[in-house]
């Protein structure tokens, strides 16, 4: 059923296709710099002159070829009709490049204006492009923008309308393409027009990513300057959370009290105000004060680097390893994704196109620590190296943990990819084409803003949904007892002997099981089944972690078997569930979940193994 | 020769696409066909990669899918 006037907006990767969609529509939606991100249609709504016109997302593709699933999606929806116009988003500093997408979506439909975008990239590169003369070579109308200032989009919603009005068409459609050679013929066009209508090109790549790339991509510098980032981010992440962490969890203690009055007040017995105050409210408490102060820093920071175009460079740099392994060059990328969230890099492995080098993206996806197990590396990257090394100063120590933890997980991916492209996921490596668009300086008010909103919110609502429940659930298994001892203490007794064998304890298992909802609720389940208290631990008592730690029976080695099960472990439930839904198979992920788990369990077997022999 | 053969720097003339199917598709998609000019920008650690320079844009390809691009070498002019 249609309602309204339908609007779709087409165009290349890296033309800033997403940034003129989210100025249209005003919708917070991401947008990142790097070819095929967009993989899903996205819709939007805008209103002008009186309309209110639906805005279709296709997925940014550099032919309408259908060779994949993109591509496949963007030219059944331009050739179905539904589309009232097409608006083709074109890169004015590629000219070439996009008229022969323009040219491909004019064989389809007449009814299509050009928004010629990124117009102050080409101003600051002196590139002069003559409007008028496009718009009589094209035959439609075209309409300069910069759509991440914002300029120009009043003139293309006006120029749309105009098209959904049916103002004739005043200049013919283009000649379809030479059959036999369509590429080569629609290029040969496409130069000619551009020629007509570049009035001075400045030769060469634009200075500033020239000589950036210089560095980062040279063999020497890359990996050493992406490392360094890595760092700096990190301990900007550690060094700013402590405080506000702190903050937080006075503020929400303080609540905490006031709820309990409260409660007692409105005559709540104890067997609902426990469970309620100390299981939820306490469990909650505790993610939201060690999860968000990070979370604020560290997605932010991400999406700046990510924004400016690192992550292209990432693979560039990354692919000799990636390629010995058998895996395919993007999976750097989805690799980068899982950093954030593990789910995310699960949908984000679409990007790749051969289903077999998919499938080794997803399966190793779960083996670098998502955002949720950061703060577990953090905290206890703090106490292991107040173990090992006292003189250590606390952000610096953990700063250095959490970044051994991400090398180490790294080299796990590729290693894990090459056992499974060497067993059961043997085959041809398929091509890789990696597009390294030009540094664009991010602004920083708006990433601030979509990350917080986009990446911040959405996990922490996530956590916060999931951390309240787990946090009852967790009270009750504490405080029923059976026989003498809880529940939560009998269990923990069960996989005592599993967890004592590979260095680690029941207890520690136990709360990785009960973990399984989200990774960060792991440490204060831990701490609850520690301190047999019957519920979770203030976390303004972190201080005194490494004691309740150590009553336990901790030691150095303890520590780094906790933390590397936190890394190689089974995907949290949200990330099992995307890999069902990804893969449509139990099968790969029963697998997905198998091999961290066996991968992380003989670590720690060996660590533990060494320790004794070594007689620590 | 190929394009795998040009070294940093250096520029071809592509003549002919020895790959077929998709990828053929996809570097016809990126503008490489016959008569175009392609530059090599930069050249991963290892030689197994690198970054060419097309129609005003750059792209990596694995050092497989250059050797299928045919090409011309031509005079270096900056």
């Amino acid at each position: 059923m249609k309602t309204g006037p339908l609007v779709a907006l087409a165009g290349n990767p890296n033309t800033g296709k997403s940034t003129v969609f989210n100025a249209l529509t005003g919708l917070k939606q991401h947008t990142g710099n790097w070819a095929g991100k967009t993989v899903e249609l996205k819709k939007g709504y805008f209103h002008h002159g009186g309309f209110s016109v639906e805005v279709v997302d296709l997925p940014g593709t550099y032919s309408l070829t259908p060779c994949s699933p993109e591509e496949e999606a963007a030219r059944a929806f331009l050739a179905s009709g539904v589309a009232d116009a097409v608006v083709i988003v074109a890169d004015a500093t590629c000219l070439e490049r996009s008229l022969h997408l323009a040219l491909q979506v004019l064989e389809l439909t007449p009814r299509a204006v050009l928004c010629l975008n990124l117009m102050d990239e080409a101003r600051r590169r002196n590139l002069r492009l003559d409007t008028q003369r496009l718009q009589e070579e094209l035959g439609i109308p075209v309409v300069p923008t910069a759509a991440a200032r914002g300029e120009g989009l009043e003139a293309l919603k006006e120029a749309v309308i105009g098209l959904i009005q049916g103002q004739p068409q005043a200049f013919p459609r283009p000649l379809p393409a030479d059959p036999d050679q369509p590429a080569a013929s629609r290029y040969r066009r496409a130069e000619e027009i551009a020629s007509k209508v570049i009035a001075d090109a400045p030769r060469g790549r634009p200075g500033f990513t020239g000589r950036l790339d210089e560095l980062i991509l040279s063999p020497a510098g890359g990996i050493p300057i992406m490392l360094a980032l890595l760092a700096g981010a990190l301990w900007i992440t550690i060094a700013g959370a402590g405080y506000p962490s702190r903050l937080l969890a006075a503020v929400l203690f303080r609540g905490e009290e006031y709820l309990s009055q409260l409660l007692n007040w409105l005559g709540f017995p104890p067997w609902l105000h426990d469970p309620l105050v100390l299981g939820m409210y306490r469990g909650l408490a505790w993610v939201v004060s060690v999860m968000l102060p990070p979370m604020a820093i560290f997605f932010p920071l991400f999406t700046l680097l990510e924004d400016f175009g690192l992550l292209p460079r990432l693979a560039f740099n990354l692919d000799r390893f990636f390629e010995r392994a058998g895996a395919h060059g993007k999976q750097a990328l989805t690799m980068a994704m899982g950093f954030g969230c593990n789910a995310a890099g699960v949908t984000a492995a679409r990007i790749i196109d051969s289903p077999r080098e998919r499938l080794v993206a997803i399966l190793t996806n779960n083996l670098v620590p998502c955002n949720g197990r950061f703060p577990v590396l953090i905290v206890m990257g703090a106490a292991a190296a107040s173990w090992a090394a006292p003189d250590l100063s606390g952000g610096l120590a953990s700063s250095l943990v959490v970044l051994s933890a991400i090398t180490i997980s790294v080299l796990a991916t590729l290693l894990v990819s090459r056992l499974l492209t060497a067993t059961v996921l043997r085959g041809e490596p398929s091509f890789f084409i990696l597009e390294l668009p030009p540094y664009r300086l991010p602004r920083a008010g708006a990433v601030l803003m979509r990350s917080f909103l986009d990446r911040t919110l959405r996990v922490l609502s996530r956590a916060v949904v999931v951390a309240a429940p787990c946090g009852l659930i967790t009270w009750l298994l504490a405080n029923i007892s059976l026989g003498d001892s809880s529940l939560l203490v009998r269990m923990a007794g069960w996989l005592d002997p599993l967890g004592r064998a590979v260095g680690l304890d029941g207890m520690i298992l136990l709360a990785f099981v009960l973990g399984l909802p989200a990774n960060e609720t792991v440490l204060p389940i831990l701490l609850m089944g520690y301190l047999g208290a019957g519920s979770m631990l203030q976390v303004d008592n972190l201080a005194s972690l490494q004691a309740i730690l150590a009553a336990n029976g901790w030691t150095w080695l303890t520590a780094l078997n906790f933390m590397v099960f936190a890394v190689f472990h089974w995907p949290c439930a949200t990330t099992l569930l995307t890999i069902n839904k990804e893969t449509g198979s139990a099968k790969w992920t029963l697998l997905a979940a198998v091999l961290p788990t066996a991968l992380g369990l003989t670590c720690c077997l060996c660590l533990a193994t060494a320790a004794r022999l070594l007689g620590r | 020769m190929t394009l795998a053969d040009l070294d940093r720097g250096q520029q071809g003339i592509v003549e002919a696409l020895a790959a077929e199917g998709v990828l053929r598709q996809r570097l016809l998609d990126l503008g490489l066909v016959p008569g175009t000019c392609v530059q090599v920008q930069f050249v991963g650690a290892g030689g197994r990669l690198a970054a060419y320079r097309v129609r005003g844009s750059v792209f990596a390809l694995r050092r497989a899918a250059a050797a299928q691009i045919l090409i011309r070498a031509e005079e270096e002019y900056r």
